[in-house]
């Protein structure tokens, strides 16, 4: 009787992610259709909207599986964006370098920045390795405004090259960008690694009692991360062209992120890419009341946050889930 | 005169700091909670005190200022923080980032509301006392003499407070080990609810002396609270005299690099230090971990 009992209900659970997967699948696939169509019958403003939102989707993402896997509070997102953003504008300028070379390249420096941040941070824990990040954000800005000379300061720089001029085209760029590093870091994020990642921010010393290498996980984590925020502060700035401290590193941006994230449902990847579509979405319909348009944003997430902290995803996929 | 003009300007600012960040670490060690709205309740004491004493007067004008720090602090904790705390939805250990997460919309709810409600200029609070005071050879603004005073006053208060008073010690008792405190037969949600008031005067007085040496303004909310961060975790998270070295080593920093390079990279060596210490000594000069 127990045995069956416990046959029964690991079928049952079994079959219920089978659903939840499932339906989150044709949810996903209406909706990426939905948004395919959108250039057919939107004006250019409301793509230009969509775009930054799609961009802000990958911050959201990428950020996700560092903070929402592997239980690392990075209030900095912005560090491994602005350097990714950074190195690809300035190679861009400097080296001649075009688009998509340059838009790996940036996220290859992204990737050595966050090695560089993340070989001594991860020792650190909760809000050490918080403020570790923050300051890292702190740091960066203060550097690209000290070399002025060649980062343009706290006014930016234009970049020579864009993506491309085409409002629909660049929608479209950005678009399939997110559902390809949505698609990647879900398959990450259920891989058996993501299941060790989420083990181990749940808790660290029984998942390394367990021979996790908990280090090494974490790090890779943070490579993955680096990597998808890099490329996408890279797009970004060869979709705007420009590249400033106002877009790319500031202090309310990491913020954004962190919203979007929170807002769209933690520990589920593209639950950042809803958040960061609502957020955008939000902060501009709100525009015509100005300065309270922040004010209500941070009042719905927090709303949102107390009431229902699994996010909008989290309610959407279990509606009545306690937990 | 150099050296001497860092050496008071670089007391007064640190002693500024110190006062704002004690009431930051105390929750903290009381709690568990780290408040990112903290610049936020700065702010707002010190927006209230310009207010008030528009019509008032500046001495009831900084009364009014520390009591909405404390009117605000009590809000932050029965709105925001008690509801994560004792939520049924959210697991017990993701309250932490819950509530970091809190505060910081919190934060943004603050600075924005303030911003439409009065202003998001700075703005400044007449001195409490006017002219100038020679000392150690430094002519020196006396209400800027008079925020040392005060700051380390009310540092002395608080001492004599949590170690010779019963409700100042259970508190100290609470920072050390809540649960044998609770064991013992305290009635541990209302020390903490008491916390929250002690923590939100400090952090009032802090707003209104700041408002009255530099200004305060609503963009100044993240900077705030990124400056008591670093001091608390310097200085290791939950102690007091952890906290006032930090604050001291970091504002002397400051104002050093203000004086002698330049005022653009105020932060910069005092952020490097941070982090460099953070590497060697994670759990900062005199934390407990």
């Amino acid at each position: 009787m127990a045995p069956a009992d416990l046959i029964d209900s690991g079928g049952k659970r079994a079959g219920g992610f089978g659903l939840l997967q499932s339906r989150l699948f044709w949810l996903v696939a209406v909706a990426l259709i939905v948004m395919a169509t959108v250039p057919s019958w939107a004006s250019g403003y409301v793509l230009g909207v969509l775009t930054i939102a799609y961009y802000f989707g990958v911050f959201a993402m990428g950020w996700d599986l560092l903070f929402g896997y592997a239980g690392e509070v990075n209030f900095g997102p912005t560090f491994l964006i602005g350097v990714g953003a950074y190195a690809a504008g300035m190679l861009n300028s400097y080296a001649g370098l075009s688009v998509w070379p340059a838009t790996f390249a940036g996220a290859a420096a992204a990737v050595i920045g966050g090695l560089m941040l993340a070989l001594p941070a991860l020792r650190l824990r909760g809000p050490y390795f918080g403020l570790i990040t923050l300051v890292a954000v702190l740091l960066l800005q203060k550097l690209i405004v000290v070399f002025a000379a060649y980062t343009g300061g706290e006014i930016g720089m234009t970049v020579p090259s864009v993506l491309a001029i085409d409002p629909s085209v660049n929608y479209y760029y950005a678009l399939v960008f997110m559902a390809v590093s949505g698609a990647l870091l879900t398959a990450m994020a259920r891989s058996p690694m993501g299941l060790i990642l989420q083990a181990i921010g749940q808790d660290p010393i029984e998942a390394q009692a367990l021979g996790f290498n908990v280090t090494k996980h974490k790090l890779v984590a943070f490579i993955v991360s680096a990597f998808f925020s890099g490329m996408a502060g890279a797009l970004f700035v060869f979709y705007l062209g420009t590249v400033s401290v106002g877009a790319v590193v500031a202090l309310g941006i990491d913020v954004q992120i962190i919203i979007a994230a929170v807002l769209g449902g933690r520990r589920t990847i593209l639950g950042g890419a809803l958040g960061a579509i609502f957020l955008i979405a939000a902060s501009e319909y709100l525009r015509p009341i100005g300065e309270l348009s922040n004010f209500v944003v941070a009042a719905v997430a927090l709303a949102v946050l107390l009431f229902f902290p699994g996010g909008f995803l989290g309610w959407l996929l279990h509606p009545r889930a306690k937990s | 005169m150099l050296a001497m003009q860092i050496l008071v300007d670089g007391f007064v600012v640190s002693a500024l700091y110190g006062l704002g960040a004690i009431g930051f670490t105390i929750i903290f060690g009381v709690s568990g909670v780290l408040n990112l709205a903290h610049g936020g309740i700065m702010v707002t004491a010190a927006m209230i005190a310009w207010w008030a004493a528009l019509s008032f007067g500046t001495y009831w004008g900084a009364l009014a200022g520390v009591g909405a720090g404390v009117a605000a602090a009590y809000v932050t904790y029965y709105l925001v923080v008690r509801p994560i705390k004792f939520s049924p939805k959210i697991a017990e250990e993701e309250k932490e980032i819950f509530i970091l997460t809190a505060t910081l919309l919190w934060a943004i709810m603050i600075q924005e509301g303030i911003a439409y409600l009065f202003t998001s200029n700075p703005v400044t609070v007449r001195p409490l006392v006017p002219g100038v005071t020679a000392f150690l050879g430094v002519r020196t603004p006396t209400n800027e003499l008079l925020i040392g005073v005060v700051c380390w006053l009310v540092i002395g208060l608080l001492y004599l407070f949590v170690n010779h008073t019963k409700l100042g010690k259970s508190v100290l008792a609470a920072a050390i080990n809540p649960r044998g405190l609770a064991l013992l037969g305290f009635d541990l949600p209302r020390i903490q609810a008491f916390v929250w008031g002690l923590y939100g005067l400090l952090a009032g007085i802090a707003g209104v002396l700041l408002a009255t040496f530099i200004g305060a303004s609503s963009n100044n909310v993240g900077d705030l609270t990124g400056s008591a961060f670093s001091i608390v975790v310097f200085g290791g998270l939950g102690s007091v005299p952890g906290s006032l070295i930090a604050a001291y080593i970091i504002g002397y920093f400051e104002t050093a690099t203000a004086y002698l390079v330049t005022p653009a990279i105020r932060e910069m060596p005092a952020l490097a230090i941070l982090v460099l210490v953070l590497y060697l000594r994670p759990q900062g000069l005199l934390g407990r971990r």
